[in-house]
């Protein structure tokens, strides 16, 4: 039984544009994350001196801390972002697919 | 010089930097303090008593494994973060904060970054494809008796070098916080460890680790906001001071040697976040609310609260160093170029002193010992799991266990691993078991998350592929640790590592993705075939949450 109601969302052209668009913007904001961790690394292993600059003349604040700081930030807006998005807009889709296979069943 | 500290400051991101700090080893035995033993007996009465009343309400297997699922998103976020927020946290990253500055904060952003990754790419597929246990994922097409059993063996040894670590760590600090010896500190954490699990099953675990994450957010701000205030409020301020005094200088926030060697801040990246992404205490947690919905705000809490907490911490050990670095009554015989009394993890116990008196002391030693406490409780479900309800409930009876069984079983199993975490615990009071962490995140990074993700993602995997890969992480990771310099030259005492770097994840994560590949499209068997056609179903279920479990219970 549940093996057709798996097959007919699979064909419903809802599923194939909830999988697309939250495929893209899962791997997106990954990107976005893997992508700033890394090259935060990469800056650390090859250009230390210019983290323990200061951020500009007179000030205390440090590159490196300045832009970590930054980045814990922005790492942890990326996942408010995705389960806002992923609780209203893609949870919606994914009902509304679930109640589209529900109702053929029932009319059959 | 390097991998030593290396080692450590992975140690201490881990849970066992207590363990692990020579400083710490060396340390003797303090004056018993009363204000922690009554604060701490207080929060065993209060767990206790949690657990008295989860027993009440832990009858099936659901309840003992995942709670009913009934755990709320918020709930559920507090016990995540508690996980990771152990007293090595607290202790050891205050610490490192406190003598190398920059270099704790680029740790504590690594230990972070795991989060939003294991959200966006894993989170919803957990919750929609699991109930109990991660094998539960890694099984559902291939086969059950073989896959489960590769699983249910890695996350044991996972959970027992976690186990080791921790307990040994914790028979260290509580000597040290608390006077106690090391021996009864071994047997009251293992006990009650028992005791939470065996009657109170998730849902203790969980509350147990709840009330301590509240403490430890709790305490941890009230001692930073009372030292904070001394400089105003004001990093600049801040800085200002502490370039001032700090014989790092200016020098002290900028990166030091630990991660100029790129292999191994790679290699280290890694292991801590895809290792985090295949710990089975941490995917069990996954498990425990009733749908993808509650998954992800679990995940958006806590990578709130941990963030939040790596800033507090790291601010705390910047204070301590005008604080407490410039306070003759905190190091060994008056000199505040000599040693810190109690050992250099002592840092954030000598700031609350500082700023709060023994009161605040008190808890907060209180808090960590809660910590060690809320941390074995949940290795040890995790661990009970793995073996009642993969090895004996579905490979052993093939399903046909009942309920009752099943949770005598899973009982059986949670006393066992409390008296292996004991007996070993003291056998390896005095050895060096600084490789056990990383073991157990190797192990978890180049063998749990490798199948995992490819269980949920790739189309192509076969239960074949699913062994040798499996198999081949636990094997590479294992093995390089061993040849490591932490085990080859420290505790068996060979001249020179046969593997130069400190970190396995970035040589055993691709020999395991490799081999499961390899095996995979080789494979042309009819099961295989069968096994690349039950993914499609498996797919619309991960993607939709169709035909998953839902909440039996609420709390």
């Amino acid at each position: 039984m549940s093996s057709i109601m798996y097959e007919r969302m699979r064909v419903n052209p809802k599923f194939q544009r909830l999988v697309r668009e939250r495929g893209r913007f899962q791997w997106t904001l990954s990107a976005i994350v893997l992508v700033l961790f890394y090259g935060y690394f990469m800056v650390i292993a090859f250009a230390p001196d210019l983290l323990g600059k200061k951020i500009s003349e007179g000030s205390m604040w440090p590159i490196g801390y300045t832009v970590e700081l930054f980045l814990f930030i922005l790492f942890w807006l990326t996942t408010l972002y995705y389960v806002y998005r992923a609780n209203t807009e893609f949870d919606a889709m994914t009902q509304d697919l679930i109640k589209d296979a529900q109702d053929l069943e029932d009319t059959l | 010089m390097k991998y030593l500290l290396t080692s450590l400051v992975v140690l201490t991101l881990t849970g066992a930097a207590e363990a692990a700090g020579p400083a710490m080893e060396a340390a003797a035995k303090q004056a018993t303090n009363w204000h922690a033993i009554i604060m701490f007996i207080l929060f065993v009465g209060l767990t206790l008593g949690i657990t008295y009343w989860a027993s009440k309400r832990t009858k099936t297997t659901s309840d003992f494994y995942t709670a009913g699922g009934g755990i709320t998103g918020f709930q559920n976020g507090l016990a995540i973060a508690g996980d990771y927020m152990s007293a090595a946290t607290l202790l050891g990253l205050s610490a490192m904060a406190y003598g190398r500055g920059y270099d704790a904060y680029v740790y504590m952003l690594a230990f972070f970054a795991g989060w939003p990754v294991i959200l966006f790419l894993m989170a919803e597929r957990l919750r929609n494809l699991g109930r109990f246990t991660f094998a539960d994922i890694t099984s559902y097409r291939l086969n059950q008796g073989s896959v489960r059993t590769m699983a249910a063996i890695s996350s044991l040894v996972v959970v027992i070098f976690y186990l080791i670590a921790q307990m040994v760590g914790a028979g260290q600090l509580i000597k040290l916080l608390f006077g106690l010896n090391y021996n009864v500190a071994i047997f009251l954490v293992g006990i009650l460890m028992v005791i939470y699990v065996a009657f109170g099953g998730m849902v203790a675990t969980t509350w147990v680790q709840i009330i301590k994450a509240c403490l430890l957010l709790f305490g941890g701000t009230v001692v930073v906001v009372l030292a904070y205030s001394q400089f105003g409020f004001s990093l600049t301020t801040l800085f200002k001071e502490v370039e001032a005094v700090h014989k790092l200088g200016p020098k002290l926030m900028a990166p030091g040697n630990l991660l100029s060697d790129p292999i191994t801040a790679i290699s280290l990246g890694l292991g801590l976040m895809f290792g985090t992404a295949g710990l089975p205490h941490i995917l069990m947690r996954f498990f425990t609310v009733s749908n993808a919905k509650e998954a992800r705000k679990s995940v958006l809490y806590a990578n709130g609260f941990v963030g939040y907490f790596f800033n507090v911490i790291f601010i705390m050990g910047l204070c301590a160093v005008v604080i407490v670095g410039q306070n003759p009554e905190f190091f060994e015989g008056g000199d505040i170029n000599g040693k810190l009394i109690g050992g250099g993890n002592m840092v954030a116990m000598h700031l609350a002193k500082s700023v709060g008196g023994n009161l605040l002391l008190g808890f907060l030693a209180a808090v960590a010992f809660a910590t060690i406490l809320a941390v074995v409780a949940g290795l040890a479900l995790a661990g009970a799991a793995a073996v009642s309800h993969d090895i004996y409930a579905r490979v052993i009876r093939k399903g046909q266990a009942t309920e009752k069984e099943e949770v005598t079983v899973s009982r059986i199993a949670t006393l066992s691993l409390g008296l292996i975490a004991i007996v070993l615990g003291i056998a390896f009071q005095t050895m060096n078991i600084a490789f056990m962490v990383g073991l157990a995140f190797g192990v978890a990074a180049a063998a749990n998350f490798p199948v995992l993700i490819l269980s949920m993602y790739w189309k192509g995997l076969t239960t074949r592929g699913a062994l040798w890969g499996g198999y081949g992480g636990v094997v590479s990771a294992v093995a390089f640790v061993v040849f490591s310099h932490s085990v080859w030259v420290v505790v068996l005492g060979y001249e020179k590592a046969l593997f130069p770097y400190t970190q396995p994840a970035l040589f055993a994560m691709p020999i395991a993705f490799g081999l499961a590949y390899i095996f995979s499209v080789t494979d042309n068997s009819a099961q295989a075939k069968a096994e690349k056609e039950a993914f499609e179903d498996q797919y619309v279920r991960a993607q939709t949450g169709f035909g998953a479990s839902g909440a039996t219970k609420k709390h």
